[in-house]
């Protein structure tokens, strides 16, 4: 093929894309447009600090949504189809754990939650009001966190291959989840509903989603949309569990 | 020149926190699997597209909307907007708050809509679903269950219920809905939960609780500024089993209608086929 008719039609993908970046902003600019002239009647503050920020929104949502089809997908599903081939069950489990704790441990929202709730621990009197105890407080929090998402990633590929249905296990973990809140002490409840949703980064999800389709999609029996997703799921479920647990054991 | 300096230091943060599943991905491919990454120079720069597009990203929400976003919440939220005039409040009333409800639930919708790990989420569910479920759609319906869940949310820190009331009743809606919802959409809509609170939402919603939660009286920020999340992390759960059983209701009723239609008909012909 003429390399330059390539170029041309790479650079109109890259356009529409551009241009569908710039449409997923649009309410936002809406949103504070509205607030701050309408409802707040002030003045946009540094208006070209401001423009410049949204260009570089656009562009970085473009380049991430470009490489997410080229790379994060590709390697997620390539990488569930290898495993599926090799046949051992026990590394596919043992690859869904590492996955699930490690990029969860470094991330950065529930470094920053762990860090306020070990202020509010300490303020509570719960633990000593101390920064070393707060850091361990914090890390703790973290490691308890990490490890139950790696068990979340494990239980949701078991699933997949077992072919499971998901609903009796998430609703099973409801009914875990509003037990422990009875007994839990009340300090770590809204921590631990919160510390669900934090966990699930911006890389971690599009290369969860692809595991988990490719796995569906190359075990015989499996429907890709009913098996393949749902790992998401466990991995904001298990979270609330194991928060309640840490602050039992805590307190 | 120094906004180039701003973007590499950034760049350098998202490296250093993707470091952990690159070398998982590597280790695994090359100890476990034992065979080259397929189209290995195409996978590697898309990982060098999606890390440079996190960093733009994230230098941008620093840059132009998170200081805004969070100077708006806390305006919102400050007693001489409330009640102007009073510096100090001594009792508040739900309804005073009505810009914030209104606010969080804009900001909710609106900041979902640029997420880009639902974006992923919902492309995905395109594909594999062969069309039959829109990736706009699927968006919009996440985004309206987290404008929901943030207001309220947000109602909740003003009033001061215990949260796990709320969050309980949102599981037996759950549960409730997961038997009468079409199959195939259970696992998406359980997944949509996770994804809708990442980059752009939690900064943002975070200065709305804390920002609520420090100015009013009886509240304390580090105890009720929690919480947001949860909300925003269930609402979507239901709003889209209940997106997935309107279009099915939808469809049944086209479906009757066509079905009747042809009936009237098949019923026209035979009269006419008769005389």
């Amino acid at each position: 093929m003429d390399y330059t008719i390539l170029m041309n039609r790479q650079f109109l993908v890259f356009l529409k894309a551009l241009l569908g970046s710039c449409k997923d902003l649009l309410p936002i600019i809406l949103v504070i447009a509205f607030f701050q002239f309408a409802v707040l009647q002030q003045p946009m503050p540094n208006i070209g600090d401001i423009f410049v920020g949204l260009v570089l929104v656009v562009l970085g949502l473009t380049f991430f949504i470009y490489g997410l089809e080229m790379g994060l997908f590709p390697i997620g599903e390539s990488m569930a189809k290898a495993f599926a081939k090799k046949g051992s069950i026990s590394w596919l489990l043992t690859f869904a754990f590492c996955l699930g704790f490690g990029t969860t441990v470094a991330e950065p929202s529930l470094i920053a939650v762990a860090k306020e709730a070990a202020i509010v621990a300490a303020s509570g009197g719960i633990i000593v009001d101390t920064l070393e105890s707060q850091l361990s407080y914090a890390n703790g929090l973290r490691f308890t966190v990490a490890f139950a998402v790696g068990l979340a990633i494990v239980i949701g590929v078991l699933r997949i291959i077992r072919g499971w249905p998901i609903q009796y296990l998430i609703l099973g973990g409801y009914v875990v989840v509003v037990l422990m809140t009875i007994i839990a002490p009340s300090w770590i409840i809204g921590i631990a509903y919160d510390s669900g949703g934090v966990t699930t980064s911006t890389i971690t999800v599009p290369l969860v989603t692809a595991l988990g389709v490719g796995l569906a999609s190359s075990i015989k029996g499996r429907n890709p949309m009913i098996d393949g997703f749902g790992l998401i799921a466990f991995a904001s479920l298990t979270p609330i569990i194991f928060v309640m647990i840490y602050g039992m054991v805590i307190g | 020149m120094e906004l180039f300096f701003e973007f590499l230091t950034t760049l350098k943060n998202t490296v250093i926190d993707v470091l952990p599943i690159l070398s998982i991905i590597l280790g695994f491919q090359l100890l476990v699997i034992r065979k080259p990454i397929p189209h290995i120079k195409q996978v590697g720069f898309g990982f060098l597209y999606v890390l440079i597009g996190l960093a733009l990203f994230l230098l941008g929400l620093e840059k132009a909307l998170f200081p805004l976003g969070k100077m708006m919440a806390l305006q919102l939220t400050a007693p001489e907007f409330i009640h102007a005039g009073e510096h100090v409040l001594t009792s508040v009333h739900w309804s005073d708050y009505k810009w914030v409800y209104i606010f969080a639930a804009a900001i909710g919708f609106s900041t979902t809509i640029a997420e880009p790990s639902l974006i992923a989420v919902a492309v995905k569910a395109e594909e594999v679903s062969a069309g039959a479920i829109n990736a706009n759609s699927l968006r919009i319906s996440v985004a309206i269950g987290v404008a929901f869940g943030i207001a309220l949310g947000s109602y909740r820190i003003v009033v001061g219920h215990p949260i796990h009331y709320y969050i309980i009743t949102g599981y037996i809606i759950v549960v409730i809905q997961t038997f009468f919802c079409p199959k195939l959409i259970v696992p998406l809509a359980y997944d949509s939960g996770g994804v809708t609170t990442s980059t752009v939402t939690v900064p943002l919603v975070a200065a709305l609780g804390l920002g609520l939660a420090s100015t009013i009286p009886g509240r304390s920020p580090l105890i009720d500024g929690f919480g947001l999340i949860a909300f925003a992390s269930l609402c979507p759960i239901i709003a889209v089993m209940a997106y997935a059983q309107l279009t099915e209701a939808k469809d049944k009723r086209v479906q009757k209608k066509l079905t009747t239609r042809n009936k009237i008909k098949q019923e026209k012909t035979r009269k006419n086929n008769s005389t």
